[in-house]
């Protein structure tokens, strides 16, 4: 494949049309994704012999925590992309994303909330997970309010991705301080390549599908709001324009 | 309907949370992509018609 | 570089505010601890470290607008962009002065204050060499803070928002290294932590705070 090729859905034009096509098939197989695998997580699946029916949370709790973090790293790649290259479609995808970011930070603290109630006797402890995704939300509250803050859409571009990096590093050390600053109370990695300390394979299947989903569903929004902000820039432009004659 | 047993409460509430939140997002994602477009066309349209005469 | 630094702590002094001010909030932070809490030593000795911490960052949070909002009202930043001076120089002796200013006192003033938390004996030293360690690094990271809003009317809560978690593993490590200093355990881990800090993003992030003003004064 020629990867040179790839650059080319930066010009928006091309972008709003590609995605026009690409983008009712992402919307109607995430949906999918997400029937399947919520209604066979919930209904399908047997309780925990320690955890009881609160298993279930996690076919929310664990994806909607992998994409509060991947979201950051797919800003991070964008908005090295608008840095190096100077695609306008990169920016506005960084900025489209932080929401969904949000809001996927919000649904992994609520339900860690939720299941930590009967399985650790509180809603809240400063345990280091939970206190990482915490501030992973303020930086992605920063980030967004910054973008709100600034008329000029090119100098709003440019310093949030210098802070999506810098927060970036920032939010890396802040992980390591927490993790030093207490031990936790989280287990390991519910899913990993070494086999032992997967979640049993009754989870698995339905675990990974429900990933799948919201996986997918973070594709579509992300390219629905992408444009979204690509007209809204045009729009911008244009009325500029009308002003300066 | 599967037996939740005691934690019904806390299972229902953080699906019931979980998909509010998914569905709020999703519906003010559309919501604003819709406005906006309806918003370019009409900027579009009177630019078009100023540049003619 | 050193006319610039002599300028902007006069500045700091005759504007009146700017000096004094941080200072007078870390007072008040630490009166009003006492009554919030209650006024029992032993649990006042115990959140001393903690509290000190806390007043001394969000002191060094209240002068961050002033570091360049002055120059950049009536011009002077324009003028200090188009000097031979390197932006990343102008944005350095900004944050030391900044420092000079805000942090110096501070941790000067944090024994006596400590006093009026009555922090453990053994505490004094660890919390002070945090402190010294700990604030140049929240002045840089300040100066990146305030680079990024200093185009935008009333940004002053938008850059709490900003700079607050990025001062997180500052806090960490020096509150830490504070509070087991005071219990008399082992600061070293903490120590060599909050140098390593200090030292990266004073020689990383006077780059991407230049970075961010060369964009803002575009």
């Amino acid at each position: 494949m020629n990867l040179n090729a790839l650059w080319e859905y930066a010009n928006p034009k091309k972008f709003i049309r590609t995605t026009e096509r690409v983008l009712p098939w992402v919307s109607v197989l995430s949906v999918v994704a997400l029937v399947v695998g919520l209604i066979w997580g919930f209904f399908f699946t047997p309780d925990d012999y320690r955890q009881g029916s609160t298993v279930k949370i996690i076919y929310l709790h664990v994806p909607a925590a992998l994409m509060a973090i991947n979201t950051w790293l797919m800003m991070l790649i964008t908005s090295l992309i608008w840095i190096v290259r100077r695609h306008h479609v990169s920016a506005l995808a960084a900025r489209a994303a932080a929401p969904v970011g949000a809001v996927m930070t919000v649904i992994a603290l609520a339900t860690g909330a939720i299941w930590g109630q009967p399985m650790w006797g509180t809603w809240w402890a400063w345990d280091p997970r939970l206190t990482s995704f915490l501030i992973l939300f303020l930086f992605y509250l920063g980030y967004m309010a910054l973008w709100e803050a600034i008329e000029n859409d090119d100098t709003a571009a440019d310093l949030t991705s210098v802070l999506c990096l810098v927060g970036s590093v920032f939010a890396l050390l802040s992980r390591y301080a927490v993790n030093f600053w207490n031990q936790g109370l989280h287990q390991g990695a519910s899913l990993s390549l070494d086999k032992e300390e997967n979640v049993a394979d009754v989870f698995y299947w339905p675990l990974l599908v429900c990933i799948a989903g919201f996986v997918l569903l973070f594709i579509a929004l992300v390219l629905l709001r992408t444009r979204t902000e690509i007209r809204a820039r045009r729009m911008r432009a244009l009325l500029a324009r009308e002003r300066m004659r | 309907m599967p037996e939740l047993g005691k934690y019904a409460v806390e299972v229902l509430s953080s699906y019931a949370v979980s998909i509010a939140l998914l569905a709020v997002l999703v519906g003010l994602s559309l919501w604003r992509s819709r406005r906006v477009r309806a918003q370019l066309e009409e900027v579009e349209e009177r630019v078009r018609r100023d540049g003619q005469d | 570089m050193i006319a610039l630094l002599t300028r902007d702590l006069r500045l700091a002094v005759r504007a009146g505010g700017g000096f004094g001010l941080g200072l007078a909030f870390f007072l008040i932070v630490v009166v009003l601890v006492p009554f919030g809490v209650g006024p029992e030593t032993a649990l006042l000795g115990t959140i001393a470290p903690g509290i000190l911490w806390l007043g001394a960052l969000l002191a060094c949070l209240l002068s961050l607008d002033r570091i360049f909002a002055l120059d950049w009202e009536d011009g002077s930043l324009d003028l200090l962009a188009t000097a031979p001076l390197p932006m990343e120089a102008v944005v350095s002796v900004k944050a030391l002065a900044h420092w000079l200013t805000t942090g110096l006192p501070l941790v000067l003033a944090t024994p006596l204050f400590a006093l009026l938390l009555s922090l453990p004996g053994a505490g004094y030293g660890p919390l002070v060499l945090s402190l010294l360690l700990g604030t140049p690094a929240l002045s840089v990271i300040g100066t990146f803070g305030a680079a990024l809003t200093v185009g935008i009317k009333r940004g002053g809560l938008l850059l709490s928002l900003l700079v607050l978690p990025l001062y997180v593993p500052t806090l960490i490590f020096g509150a830490e290294m504070a509070r087991r200093g005071a219990e008399g355990l082992d600061t070293t881990t903490p120590l060599l932590m909050l140098a390593g800090i200090s030292c990266g993003t004073i020689a990383l992030l006077p780059f991407a705070s230049a970075a961010v003003l060369r964009v803002n004064l575009r």
